[in-house]
């Protein structure tokens, strides 16, 4: 297939991931922003959440001091923002749009459905302070379901051929990164057994953490226990059950990147890599990764998987010509 | 740290490529609008459609003076007069979710806002009778046939102008000629692949051609898709009739891109359609023939050259191309040889293309047949080539440069419409019976200082169809655009075509941007025991 079908299919998948982490995460925020200091509640939410999204540094050159409403904004609508809600929806059809023929309805549908409501709601929400919260729940619900929508027409009607990897292979990536990011944030609150501290001071933020990810049932089902921080890591990192783990998401990579080496009879460097971090977190347990630090953990993780999709982007999306004659002589030899 | 991004994304449009949607307006397109602008009134039918007499100006495809339906829209007619108000009412909104879901639409340029409109679709079939198609067949293929001659003569021998049929300089000098395909042999002798030949009728017997469309013709995706959706609408209607199908029309255009590969491709040629990208207005029907095609749908930069070869990027690395469909001009196909500032084309496409390793359909320079200069010796160069007379008629032009032509148009400019020849988008036209004598007296004296520039056209009288709106069901002007293809295997017409519907009362104006419309049109076997 086109090298740019593949990066289109590929970025489609990242963007409306993104998109229901962003929501996921602003929902989290305004639950924790909400509670008094006693029981966890620090005023200083939206600066982490922002943080998470990788959008602190952009947020604090273009707005400039904290708040709700502004982050809330900036994080959901803001042009300016190229990682807003608004644009990820944007990138994402323009992307469908750029390969309509290896979509299915189905998935095209969701796609533009979920545009021409995210055109609807910009009108509503023109610019910051206009933020009516009951329409913005509805707002957050709306962009969470058009993700599933188009997550479920993707897995349910995509032809099972190298389209529909790249696709997978872009959702995962994006998913391994948030989940990263999400921990990342609440680290300090994440502290192994040993160390514990502040005690049901921090319950709340950890069931933020885990309602994010929509994984609070998920975590009582598997541990059977009250909410304890470690565990909490260790579900989000290490557990292959738990389908937005580290180590679910690359299950599937190292998955779809297997089956794109098999269907193409060549692994390149985006297959060794993946099997390695694989390999890590298959090995691993939570006793290293707190002996390591989870901060430094999560940094080298996310670094790690902006490198695999360097790896991916250069082996099978955007060629410079040389490289693109080079590994034919490659596979031909 | 920040979310990485997708390489590119978000980057305002290249430059060229908003120039690329500012090019000009065909032929075609201006010929309506000045037709337009004249502004006849039609009478509407009444709201049962049955008995009402049409205007006695307009050849009406449906019904006669007489207020009977003609024999090939009987049927048609009587579902009309059985199905209620409210029947049609709801199969036009269903027509239009079917459309909106589908996701057919069209980008207006200039239009910021709403990138994506819908084309208006009309529920009443335009009907043709398997007789009346034949002979528009025969007329069709015959015009194609000639026009690959003339351009295979034009870059070759150049015997048409040897022989005084065309003057040189209309050739030579025209702005779409391309000196670099002088003595390219291209495959089969085929340049026109794909042409969309502009159709209009005044009465029940002459077909008109309006215009050949030589280069990148587009609306076969309505064709199709119309079909679709009226397969839909009214299946009791088309059980009351044997209608011709269009669905093969990919199969048969893949049949003829296959067959002009060349030699040293193999028995298994690739293809690819070559689109301007996501912003031309035309990018749906791109993406729905590359589907049906089964082809790659590709971008200038999805393709590069190298030791005069084309080759796509792929997952997989560097795949040859054999044959490309493309859907951009010649002035923007490669920037090393025409428009250095195009960022669509490939660079270094036309030095494989003249090495023979590349099949391009349409073949590059093909503009010169369908320019109107050149249309108005039609006639002349068909009898010619072919030794025949012409089965299609010309519109009747004067040609302003021919001194009795001169003499007949400066003593009727009131009622004729007169071109620049080289004009574009309506400027420098007179419209004659919607000018003031000042204008005319301007013109007059335009004319007679370059009549080399102009051409001027009687107005016609075109049919009419009845089309169906919420105020009932009332007659509006037509045009067809049936598509040819040219292979090696000769010439095929899908027996049908788009037609486009001036959807305004009393306009003539079909074009889709100036609320034109479009309709399914079917080719129907004659009914037993009555004539067509």
């Amino acid at each position: 297939m086109l090298s740019r079908t593949a990066d289109n299919l590929y970025w489609l998948s990242r963007y409306m991931e993104r998109a229901d982490f962003l929501a996921r995460i602003i929902d989290a925020a305004q639950r924790l922003a909400t509670l008094p200091t006693a029981y966890g509640g620090t005023g200083s939410e939206w600066e982490s959440t922002l943080n998470a999204a990788g959008a602190l540094d952009g947020y604090r050159e273009h707005i400039g001091a904290v708040n709700e409403t502004s982050a809330i904004y900036y994080l959901a609508f803001d042009p300016q923002n190229s990682s807003s809600i608004c644009n990820c929806l944007e990138f994402a059809r323009t992307n469908a749009r750029a390969v309509r023929t290896a979509l299915t309805i189905e998935m095209w549908q969701s796609i533009n459905t979920a545009w021409l409501e995210m055109k609807r709601f910009q009108t509503i929400f023109g610019k910051p302070g206009t933020i009516d919260r009951l329409e913005l729940s509805r707002f957050l619900d709306f962009v969470r379901k058009a993700s599933l929508d188009f997550d479920g027409s993707a897995h349910r009607t995509m032809l099972r051929n190298d389209a529909h990897w790249f696709s997978r292979l872009g959702l995962y990536m994006e998913r391994a990164d948030t989940t990263a990011r999400i921990l990342d944030v609440k680290y300090n609150v994440l502290l192994p057994a040993t160390e514990q501290v502040g005690g049901s001071l921090d319950y709340f933020q950890w069931t933020a953490i885990l309602r994010a990810v929509s994984a609070l049932t998920a975590y009582n089902w598997v541990y059977k226990s009250s909410i304890k921080p470690w565990f909490v890591a260790d579900l989000l990192i290490l557990r292959p059950e738990m389908p937005r783990s580290l180590r679910s998401c690359y299950d599937d990579i190292v998955r779809l990147l297997d089956n794109i080496g098999r269907a193409y009879g060549k692994q390149g460097k985006a297959q060794a890599m993946a099997r390695e971090t694989l390999h890590k977190l298959e090995n691993g347990d939570m006793k290293d990764v707190f002996g390591m630090g989870l901060h430094e953990f999560l940094t080298q993780f996310i670094e790690g998987n902006d490198g695999l999709g360097a790896a991916i982007g250069a082996q099978y999306l955007v060629h410079d010509d040389e490289a693109l004659f080079q590994g034919q002589m490659q596979s031909q030899g | 740290m920040p979310l990485l991004g997708q390489p590119g994304i978000g980057l305002p449009v290249l430059a060229s490529i908003l120039v690329y949607s500012r090019r000009k307006r065909t032929a075609t397109d201006q010929l309506w609008m000045a037709l337009g602008l004249l502004g006849f009134s039609t009478k509407s039918f009444s709201v049962s459609g049955v008995r009402s007499v049409a205007n006695g100006r307009f050849f009406d495809e449906m019904t006669k003076p007489d207020g009977l339906p003609r024999a090939v829209y009987e049927r048609v007619n009587d579902w009309l007069a059985s199905a209620p108000p409210e029947l049609l009412a709801s199969r036009r909104s269903q027509a239009e979710l079917m459309f909106r879901r589908i996701g057919i639409t069209f980008a207006v340029y200039g239009d910021k806002d709403s990138t994506e409109r819908l084309i208006p679709f009309d529920i009443i079939p335009r009907v043709l009778g398997r007789s009346e198609w034949t002979r528009l067949e025969a007329g069709l293929k015959q015009r194609v046939k000639v026009l690959n001659m003339f351009l295979a003569d034009i870059y070759g021998k150049g015997e048409v102008i040897k022989a005084g049929i065309i003057p040189q300089d209309i050739v030579y000098q025209n702005e779409h000629f391309r000196p670099e395909m002088r003595g390219v042999k291209v495959p089969h002798d085929v340049y026109v692949h794909i042409s969309g030949i502009d159709i209009v009728r005044v009465d029940d017997h002459d077909f008109y051609v309006l215009e050949d469309n030589a280069r990148t013709p587009s609306g076969v995706s309505y064709m199709l898709e119309n079909r679709e959706v009226m397969m839909r609408l009214v299946p009791e209607l088309f059980s009351r009739h044997r209608v011709a199908p269009v669905e093969n029309y990919p199969d048969a255009l893949l049949t003829s891109l296959r067959s002009v590969a060349p030699k040293a491709s193999g028995s298994d040629p690739v293809c690819v359609l070559l689109t301007p990208g996501i912003y031309n207005s035309a990018y749906y029907e791109h993406s729905f023939l590359a589907d049906k095609l089964g082809v790659e749908l590709v971008e200038g930069r999805d393709l590069l050259v190298r030791d005069k070869n084309v080759y796509m990027r792929t997952t997989q690395g560097p795949q040859r191309v054999d044959v490309i469909y493309r859907r951009l001009d010649d002035d923007f196909l490669d920037p090393l040889a025409f428009r250095p500032d195009s960022a669509l084309g490939v660079p270094g496409l036309m030095s494989a293309y003249l090495a023979g390793n590349v099949t391009l359909a349409n073949a590059v320079g093909t503009g010169v047949a369908d320019d109107k200069a050149v249309y108005t010796y039609m006639p002349e160069i068909i009898k010619f080539y072919l030794g025949e007379e012409p089965l299609l008629k010309n519109v009747p032009t004067w040609r302003c440069r021919e001194p009795d032509s001169l003499k007949y148009v400066l003593a009727h400019l009131p009622e004729l419409v007169v071109k620049e020849v080289n004009g574009s988008g309506g400027y420098g036209m007179l419209v004659g019976p919607h000018a003031t004598q000042a204008q005319i007296a301007e013109f007059a004296v335009k004319l007679q200082n370059d009549p080399d520039g102009f051409i001027a056209q009687p107005t016609l009288n075109l049919s009419t169809c009845p089309a169906s709106f919420e105020s009932g069901i009332g007659p509006r002007h037509v045009d067809l655009r049936p598509f040819v293809l040219s292979g090696a295997d000769g010439v095929r017409v899908i027996p049908g075509g788009l037609t486009r519907v001036a959807l305004k009362e009393g306009s003539l104006v079909v074009n889709s941007s100036q609320g034109g419309g479009t309709k399914d049109t079917w080719v129907i076997d004659d009914f037993e025991g009555g004539q067509a």
